[in-house]
């Protein structure tokens, strides 16, 4: 019992760090209404730039984390100039994107796939010294801190006349259009930001589990709506944006939780990748099958009432 | 105030689907003309309200809104000039957006949007006077989601949202098609009433000759990418749909003869 908790706890900080790349997959998913993979490849792409950073270039581990950030945004860039200027369906620019992140992620970290940050001070280390609490007590307070800003500036954003016109861009190409809007210019904002915090997210995730690794990002994009597809399930009919954004990093932390518990209870790590992409597949389906099932059942062949 | 001169676009062009829509298209109009345009399915009326839209590029000639040559601007440049109300009622607002937040989209038409508040409390109360007007209740509502709303007030908002920003150019492409002769009815006696208050240069689409008739100042009919008959003033006001029909006849060799939809 005490192994579960002790995961768990771990697991919720997890969650959390992981919630900033799910942040970014709620803008494209939700917002934006495109599918971008990018996801996988930025998020390896922050993990590797930190990892390099502070390792080869003994840089101050925060300001990595602008580093992986700003990474993150180019390759967003990237995907947003295949899609908007020459016009290459966003789930392929985005695959474009990702596959060619693996071999340039490959290169940042010098040939190696995998670089141990053992040695070296983390935000998390640094934190652990000045307060004397437990690292996962670090990261937790930290993860959420860095949320509730990212949360905040998002709700901020989206309220302001581009960020209107982002939304406006996911719900009516042609309608805002219309309104004089560049909508090249909407999605490419929108895709740099969500890959900026997926950058972001990764150098967390690589700072906390001190490596930087080229596979880290595989299935990230899977993870985030996952996350996503759990937190509307338990957050219901929720309406206010804010809430919205909220329960996109709460799914996160359900979803690491959930995965933690099937750990603790012997499911072997390699099949967690199955299990993510069931969960993901469950939560997509149900809704659709439970309407067929009603519809199918309400019909009465005497007629109906009023 | 807006001239189209000798435009041509053909679709497809050098396919078996190759579809000459505009052959040398030539149309001016005049400040604050209302201009009904009716014609056959694939006469090219659609085709040019999107070139003046910018839609899709035009393969030649020149298209000059109040001296400025807009022939080759990006669709969302032009819109600076532009207010469009399309057929489809769920093409001109935003579904997931709030109404508050639609109209405060049209509002900014043309102007740089920036990171100040995308619907400030003062515009809202601009809306909700403005929204009056419609007569349907959507000022009680501004901050219900755009699709809970019914075809014909969303074509309605979309109306409202065209004219928010005084247009240069009110472009109604068959904005009225989709709805209940009822709710069309509505919709259109609200066009009249913005275009003529605000005096708004108007090109509107319809398939009903009556309404083609009895509004505006002016009436175009098109065949086959141009214009076969252009009337205004006294000589439109004594028009009737069989002189209209006979018209049609006469320009296209008998073939609009049995078109029965024109009679609707």
């Amino acid at each position: 019992m005490a192994s579960i908790l002790l995961s768990l706890q771990g697991a919720v900080s997890q969650g959390v760090l992981w919630g900033i790349m799910v942040l970014g997959v709620y803008i494209t998913y939700k917002i934006l209404n495109i599918s971008d993979l990018t996801v996988d490849g930025s998020f390896a792409l922050g993990s590797c730039i930190c990892a390099t950073m502070i390792v080869n270039y003994e840089m101050n581990p925060f300001l990595a984390l602008v580093v992986a950030m700003l990474a993150g945004v180019l390759a967003g860039a990237v995907t947003g100039i295949l899609h908007t200027v020459f016009e290459i369906p966003a789930i392929l620019a985005g695959i474009l994107t990702q596959i060619s992140l693996w071999s340039i992620n490959l290169r940042i970290m010098g040939g190696k796939s995998n670089m141990p940050l053992l040695k070296v001070d983390t935000i998390f280390t640094g934190l652990v010294e000045k307060t004397g609490m437990k690292q996962s007590m670090i990261s937790l307070i930290f993860g959420i801190v860095i949320a509730a800003i990212v949360i905040s500036v998002l709700y901020w954003f989206f309220g302001t006349e581009i960020g209107s016109a982002i939304r406006a861009t996911g719900n009516n190409e042609k309608m805002i259009r219309a309104l004089g809007v560049d909508i090249k210019k909407t999605k490419m904002i929108g895709l740099m930001l969500a890959n900026g915090l997926v950058g972001l997210s990764g150098a967390l995730v690589c700072q906390n589990s001190k490596y930087g690794d080229i596979n880290m990002g595989t299935g990230a994009i899977v993870i985030g709506l996952a996350a996503i597809v759990t937190g509307e399930v338990l957050m219901g009919k929720i309406v206010s944006f804010k809430a919205k954004l909220t329960s996109a990093v709460v799914g996160s932390v359900v979803y690491f939780m959930i995965r933690a518990i099937v750990l603790q209870l012997g499911m072997s790590a390699n099949d967690m990748k199955l299990l993510s992409a069931v969960i993901v597949a469950l939560a997509l389906c149900v809704p659709v099958a439970m309407e067929k099932y009603r519809i199918k059942h309400s019909y009465n062949p005497e007629g109906g009432d009023e | 105030m807006l001239t189209v001169s000798n435009v041509y676009k053909t679709f497809n062009k050098g396919t078996i689907n190759e579809k000459k829509a505009l052959r040398g298209l030539n149309l001016h109009l005049k400040e604050g003309d209302f201009v009904t345009v009716i014609g056959g399915n694939g006469a090219g009326k659609s085709t040019l309200l999107n070139m003046i839209a910018g839609v899709y590029p035009i393969d030649g000639g020149k298209i000059i809104l109040n001296g400025e040559d807009i022939s080759r601007q990006p669709e969302h440049k032009r819109a600076k000039h532009l207010g469009r109300v399309f057929q489809d009622p769920m093409f001109g607002t935003a579904a997931g957006m709030q109404i508050d937040e639609n109209l405060a989209l049209a509002y900014r038409r043309g102007e740089k949007r920036g990171l100040g508040w995308g619907v400030t409390k003062e515009e809202s109360e601009v809306y909700a006077e403005k929204l009056k007007i419609l007569g349907l209740g959507l000022e009680t509502r501004m901050t219900s989601k755009v699709g809970l709303l019914s075809g014909g007030q969303r074509q309605a908002l979309t109306l409202l949202m065209a004219t928010l920003k005084n247009p240069n150019l009110l472009l109604l492409d068959e904005h009225t098609a989709a709805l209940d002769p009822k709710t069309a009815k509505t919709v259109l006696d609200i066009t009249n009433k913005i275009v003529t208050e605000n005096n708004l240069t108007t090109l509107m689409i319809t398939h009903n000759m009556k309404d083609a008739l009895r509004l505006g100042n002016r009436i175009i009919m098109m065949h086959e990418g141009r214009i076969i008959f252009d009337a205004e003033g006294e000589e439109k006001a004594k028009l009737t749909v069989a002189d209209l029909l006979q018209k049609f006849e006469q320009a296209s060799g008998g073939e609009f003869a049995n078109d029965r939809m024109m009679l609707a």
